[in-house]
């Protein structure tokens, strides 16, 4: 993918921002030296991109995490340091932003010096079969509050429609109409399908920009 | 989708229409959920300002004869619990769930069972017992929560969903496929006497000693039907074990796996899961000590259901503990090493 400096994921919450996001800076820690990651939810403290350090610092990636996560004071705090996003113009960045409206709230601190810049990506990840966005229309709504509390506008989709554990090839090409309507609703491209690398040779050659993710947080047996 | 998300879903389905509560970790998302549905079903979302606040919510609404419901986790649900004593003394119906985190104190977030004992012996002052039933899937989050609403409606009670921070939080595909039973007729519900009833009183308070005491025999003769007929448990691979896993809910899920591992080595273990832990399923507990050698409460907490697991085989079994606390969860593998350990002891 050609990653603009900022890359902010946002969307409804467990859509699968995080995994996608971890994914995206192993990437593009590849094609940059200069990478960092950084971890803006504030709201559910029960998933983190911090749980993945290990893997960040055996690549290299700079984690921007507030210093509080996972310890006892795990306040609603945003990281001191992440005003290097916006000062740093060296440094790209992947953003994984806090779900729905309320998550998207800790962004507005950031938000006009990233479209002051003018050279970023925010995507919205979308789940079909998450209980609260199974059409278009709810998606739209969802995508909506996120830009107003954000104050940041969307420039592409992500689509990461998947059943956990029972995702099958089925589930994912059945979700590429509801992408689409997404799409034609909010007038933004569907810039990756994201999946389980163990399910993408089975898509390979049927969908678009497919992006094969190495999950983070397994499904319980 | 979430098992917090499958409560609150499931609720609505059932015709729950009123909930009320005030925001913890790890089951925010009950909350959440219900923010955004409820206004647009004609239904009531209310973040109280407080959890007590919450649960007197609910029993107002229970008093009107609606079904309503609160959640909360373990520091919240201490809150709730003088609330819980009065739902219990006025013998009202309402659904309560805790997704449990560790304790005691705020503890921490990560998942717990530790709550066994204040759950199943009540919580609140008096002698009293709720419904608890406790979910081991996302899918049973929903199937628990439509049950636990038919149960509270059925004896005029309590029920709780005891669950945990994993179950919570988990994932996974549900099926809304549920035939629900509507709320029977309430006439005892507060809903107005428009001049042709007698006024009905909900109430908690007998100065009258004999006549307290008279209420708090005949609650128990109800409570002893229940545990008659509504224990519920899960057995698997129980008929020719040596060794019997005893756990519930995500517990229970990791048991399994340490249970599978043992038959594929050739020990005879199996697995009993309390779906509900009050009533407790005394008699499959009975059963299973007719034929087993060991039993092993597997939970996280330091050792509650155990005691149970003691009462309903009348020591007739050695019982152990195999645990773990403060947020953490057993391995399958740390089960596993305990059947091992348990069955070169040999037992009874």
């Amino acid at each position: 993918m050609n990653y603009k400096r900022i890359t902010l994921l946002a969307g409804h919450y467990g859509s699968g921002k995080t995994n996608i996001a971890v994914n995206m800076a192993l990437e593009l820690k590849k094609l940059h030296e200069n990478t960092a990651i950084a971890d803006l939810d504030i709201v559910n403290p029960y998933f983190r991109t911090l749980d993945s350090k290990d893997a960040f610092d055996e690549a290299g990636i700079r984690l921007i995490v507030s210093p509080y996560a996972n310890s006892s004071l795990d306040i609603p705090a945003l990281p001191q340091d992440m005003y290097a996003i916006v000062d740093d113009t060296s440094m790209y960045s992947i953003i994984d932003v806090g779900g729905d409206d309320r998550g998207a709230l800790a962004l507005g601190r950031l938000s006009r010096m990233i479209s002051d810049e003018n050279n970023y990506d925010m995507f919205l990840v979308i789940n079909q079969y998450r209980p609260l966005t199974p059409d278009a229309a709810s998606v739209k709504e969802v995508m909506d509050e996120i830009e107003e509390a954000g104050r940041l506008k969307f420039t592409g989709i992500i689509n990461n429609s998947n059943l956990g554990a029972e995702t099958d090839e089925t589930c994912v090409l059945n979700s590429l109409h509801f992408a689409q309507e997404v799409s034609e609703l909010t007038k933004l491209p569907v810039v990756l399908t994201s999946v389980d690398e163990k399910l993408a040779p089975k898509l390979a050659g049927k969908i678009d920009n497919l992006f094969p993710m190495k999950l983070q947080k397994r499904p319980v047996d | 989708m979430k098992g917090n998300e499958a409560i609150a879903e499931a609720a609505i389905q059932a015709g729950c229409r009123h909930y009320f509560g005030y925001p913890i970790t790890p089951q925010t998302e009950i909350a959440a959920y219900m923010a955004k549905r409820m206004p647009k079903i004609g239904g009531t979302f209310l973040q109280a300002e407080s959890e007590i606040a919450a649960i007197n919510m609910v029993y107002g609404v229970a008093s009107a004869g609606k079904r309503v419901m609160t959640s909360s986790s373990s520091p919240g649900i201490s809150l709730k619990s003088e609330g819980l004593s009065y739902l219990a003394g006025a013998d009202l119906p309402a659904l309560v769930v805790n997704a449990q985190r560790g304790g005691p104190g705020l503890g921490g977030i990560q998942p717990s069972q530790s709550d066994y004992f204040q759950a199943t012996r009540g919580g609140g002052h008096g002698d009293y017992h709720m419904i608890v039933l406790a979910p081991s899937s996302v899918q049973e989050m929903a199937q628990l929560t439509i049950r636990g609403f038919e149960l509270a409606d059925e004896y005029r009670m309590t029920s709780m969903i005891l669950a945990d921070g994993t179950i919570g939080q988990m994932m996974e595909p549900v099926s809304f496929d549920f035939d629900i039973k509507e709320a029977p007729a309430k006439p005892w519900a507060t809903t107005g006497t428009k001049m042709a009833r007698e006024h009905n009183v909900i109430n908690s308070l007998y100065l009258n000693a004999e006549q307290l005491e008279k209420t708090n025999i005949e609650r128990y003769q109800k409570y002893a039907v229940i545990e008659e007929k509504e224990a519920l448990a899960e057995e698997y691979l129980t008929e020719d074990a040596d060794i019997i896993i005893a756990a519930f809910g995500i517990a229970a899920r990791v048991s399994r796996n340490a249970v599978n591992e043992a038959r594929a080595n050739g020990i005879k273990a199996g697995l009993i899961r309390p779906i509900t832990l009050w009533p407790f399923p005394k008699k499959v507990f009975a059963k299973a000590a007719d034929h087993a050698k060991q039993i092993i409460s597997v939970e996280l907490s330091m050792g509650q259901m155990i005691e149970d697991v003691r009462l309903a085989t009348e020591c007739r079994v050695p019982v152990s503990l195999c645990y773990r606390v403060g947020g953490m969860i057993p391995t399958p593998d740390q089960v596993y090493q305990a059947i091992v350990e348990a069955n070169e002891k040999g037992g009874k």
